[in-house]
């Protein structure tokens, strides 16, 4: 089959690579119709993740049809249309009964080696690196899901790819990030980044009763988007961004704050360039600058809502600024599947269709091209999604 | 993590000094029976750490467990259960004359309500002198707690989910990947 691996920083590749096949009872086999490029996997084509190792294939937002399952799966059947939650959890661990999926004890086979990194290891995921077990991505044309009886959610014929492929990751990423802020009527959230996760976010903190949602950013298009969502908008460029959020809420702040930027944050002034050049010769594994400032922005007994990714060692967080404000944080990968239904049911209602993130779709083989195109936010690009069965 | 030499809590090391001593703990959402069930059967051992490539039931309390090393060598002995409490312990070590003489238990104890039951491996291995013992080194790595570890969450997931987590045999990029691939068509 034809794939997109991972050729050293900087570097994708389209290649051919052998079929997968089940190696487990539990798995599935799917044909890949829909995969998208995300902002995590700029993280790996930017080099800013270790592990990951030359030939490893992408992506983690997919969906297809079932072609072949394992001998223990009874809930699916060839030819059932599914999506793919990135986050691949047992369903039968502590966490899983908790829904708690991004955090399962069995999903990955390289649990030893994230304990070393993280104390304890979280689950595994597709496309990602060997951390999180280094299970081969979805950015191909087939893919085999382990624990496809707890991973493959059905999705029905009346709804299109576009409509449903960001069940997978983004749009719950973006929902859980609003309900981790706990709005109660007439909050303010504040959201640093207008990326396709805050476009989710900022959508999904009005559906749970956000009054006012503040999206940061200075790409114009995404904030051109971010508006269109009915959010207010300010650019980091241009704007005092603690100043202007004091203005627009009374004096108070913004109640609750999400950083949907994670590591490889852009901006400006002086604590910019010390993590530019901290992260660059390794002093820094992730770069903060937008979490710094989520920070102090928020307003005193406020919550922190952390849906960006961060991988290792960050520097210079003013945790005193949390500390004295008694602020509350929550983060993570998204609890996927546990969310499923419910985000279905938005879509099946027409309180939300997610596919208004895409920009771009193109052939699987354009995939190297795209992660240039995404990464320098050339061309409008917001959000990629590869097609397996589209002619080059 | 748990480190080498961790504190043993029940019992004395049986090789003191000289040995390498592992003591790692997991908890399992299974009930206790089955824990101990399966660690009851020494056959069951080679599913979830492969290392040990056969166990052979010899006898009542006897068993003869071959182990293959990196190198292509292989070291048999004869092992003995001497502790054998129901749902809470079974120890074992290898008979006088063991190339690698070595010893292990396993207790069982239910976790607080809702998290299933902990289970604590302890292992104690005395490297020989010579290939073998330099093998067994290898074999254990530099933190012989992370290569015990592996296989405890082995047994977790096997446990929990009725297979072990894994991604060999699945595609890459990588040459061989793709030799292999060539080879197939």
């Amino acid at each position: 089959m034809r794939a997109v691996t991972f050729q050293g920083k900087g570097h994708m590749q389209v290649d051919t690579v052998p079929d997968p096949k089940i190696i487990n009872p539990r798995d599935s086999i799917v044909q890949i119709t829909s995969s998208c490029i995300c902002g995590s996997d700029l993280h790996l084509y930017d080099g800013y993740i270790p592990t990951v190792e030359h030939g490893d294939i992408m992506g983690h937002e997919f969906m297809g049809v079932i072609v072949e399952t394992g001998s223990a799966v009874k809930n699916l059947k060839v030819g059932d249309r599914v999506i793919v939650p990135f986050t691949i959890a047992c369903g039968e661990c502590y966490y899983c009964k908790h829904d708690l999926h991004s955090l399962c004890d069995n999903s990955n086979p390289n649990a030893v080696a994230a304990e070393a990194m993280y104390g304890y290891s979280p689950a595994g995921l597709f496309g990602y690196s060997h951390l999180f077990g280094g299970y081969a991505g979805g950015q191909a044309e087939y893919a085999r899901v382990p624990f496809s009886d707890v991973g493959c959610f059905k999705i029905p014929d009346d709804l299109t790819d576009d409509q449903t492929v960001f069940l997978t990751d983004i749009y719950p990423t973006g929902f859980m990030a609003a309900e981790n802020c706990d709005i109660k009527p007439g909050d303010t959230v504040a959201i640093w980044g207008c990326g396709p996760v805050g476009q989710f976010a900022i959508r999904s903190a009005y559906l749970l009763g956000a009054k006012q949602v503040v999206a940061i950013d200075r790409v114009p298009e995404r904030m051109d988007m971010a508006r269109q969502g009915n959010a207010e908008t300010l650019n980091y460029e241009e704007d005092d961004i603690i100043d202007a959020l004091k203005e627009m809420t009374g004096g108070r702040g913004p109640d609750s704050v999400i950083d949907a930027v994670g590591m490889e944050a852009h901006g400006t002034g002086v604590g910019f360039l010390y993590d530019r050049l901290t992260q660059a010769t390794m002093m820094q594994t992730d770069r903060p600058t937008a979490l710094r400032q989520v920070l102090q922005a928020c307003r005193k007994g406020g919550t922190v809502s952390i849906p960006g990714v961060y991988g290792g060692i960050i520097d210079k967080i003013p945790m005193g600024a949390a500390f004295n404000k008694g602020l509350t944080f929550k983060m993570g990968q998204t609890h996927v599947q546990p969310l499923l239904p419910k985000l279905m049911q938005y879509i099946q209602n027409g309180d939300i269709d997610p596919s208004f993130v895409i920009t771009h779709r193109v052939p699987l083989e354009r995939a190297p091209e795209m992660y240039k195109t995404f990464r320098e936010k050339e061309d409008g690009c917001i959000k990629v999604v590869l097609k397996p069965d589209m002619v080059a | 993590m748990a480190q080498a030499q961790a504190q043993a809590p029940q019992e004395s090391s049986k090789y003191p000094e000289k040995g390498i001593k592992v003591v790692k703990s997991v908890t399992i959402n299974r009930p206790i029976e089955d824990l101990y069930a399966f660690w009851h059967d020494p056959t069951n051992y080679p599913a979830v750490m492969d290392y040990i490539q056969s166990v052979q039931v010899t006898g009542d309390k006897t068993a003869h467990w071959t182990i293959k090393l990196p190198g292509g060598i292989k070291s048999e002995f004869d092992v003995e259960v001497y502790t054998d409490v129901p749902n809470e312990v079974i120890s074992w070590r290898s008979l006088e004359g063991s190339e690698i003489q070595n010893a292990g238990s396993v207790r069982f104890k239910p976790a607080p309500p809702e998290r299933g039951n902990e289970v604590q491996l302890t292992v104690e291995f005395v490297p020989p002198a010579g290939a073998i013992g330099n093998a067994l080194t290898k074999l254990l790595g530099d933190v012989p707690a992370q290569y015990i570890a592996k296989y405890l969450y082995q047994f977790k997931q096997k446990m929990e989910t009725g297979e072990t987590a894994t991604i060999e045999g699945q595609p890459s990029g990588r040459s061989e990947a793709k030799k292999e691939e060539e080879v197939s068509q």
